[in-house]
């Protein structure tokens, strides 16, 4: 499964839920999402005992967006928009955890 | 697979989460529904919600038997996490670890979130 997740670690849960549960297939962090992904950051451990169940991308113009592309996470993939077409693809199914 | 993850009242998504399973039990869709985190408490017993000036919707997780709707799924860390046990719960249910709980979402057609 592919697991979507779209809010800051810091004001919503869902990404907590995901490393919880979600025992294989992908993570891609979009949108506020992406601050998981960076380095320093108090998700950064939690992401990165993630890591080896779960593949982890994040989605490049938002890393962008928000200054901080220079600074994403070893293990973590940037991907662009066809990227994510690409990953929803390769999936069976996916999860937006809202 | 519907998986609620937000607590009834605050805001609108469980009441909308629960008209979109009836709906779906409507087209005699094969659905499952699952309780994580804050969306446990859409379960809680007891609830009364007269001076809030809001509907209980509550008692219509118990109808949902009559409309084949028997997959009910709560995660055991998320009851826990709040002081909850299964007696707390207004339906009977299937209480997962977080564990059983991905490999189970790993098998569905469809989830929806919320």
């Amino acid at each position: 499964m592919l697991h979507i997740v779209n809010k800051s670690p810091y004001e919503r849960n869902a990404l907590d839920a995901v490393l919880r549960i979600a025992q294989s297939g992908s993570l891609l962090l979009i949108e506020d999402g992406v601050y998981a992904a960076t380095r320093g950051s108090t998700a950064e451990a939690r992401l990165a005992a993630a890591m080896p169940r779960l593949k982890v991308y994040a989605l490049l113009p938002d890393l962008e967006a928000r200054a901080i592309a220079d600074r994403v996470i070893a293990g973590v993939t940037p991907i662009d928009y066809g990227g994510f077409v690409d990953l929803v693809a390769a999936h069976r199914n996916c999860q937006s955890w809202l | 697979m519907f998986v609620n993850r937000k607590a009834p009242y605050g805001t609108v998504y469980a009441l909308e989460s629960l008209e979109v399973v009836l709906i779906s039990a409507a087209f005699e869709q094969d659905v499952s529904v699952v309780f994580v985190d804050d969306g446990v408490y859409q379960l809680k017993k007891g609830q009364q919600t007269k001076a809030i000036e809001t509907k209980n919707f509550s008692p219509t997780y118990r109808a949902l038997e009559g409309y084949d709707v028997e997959k009910l799924y709560v995660e055991r860390e998320s009851l826990a996490a709040r002081g909850l046990t299964e007696i707390d719960l207004i339906v009977d249910v299937t209480v997962l670890g977080a564990i059983e709980l991905g490999k189970l979402m790993d098998e569905q057609d469809v989830v929806l979130s919320c």
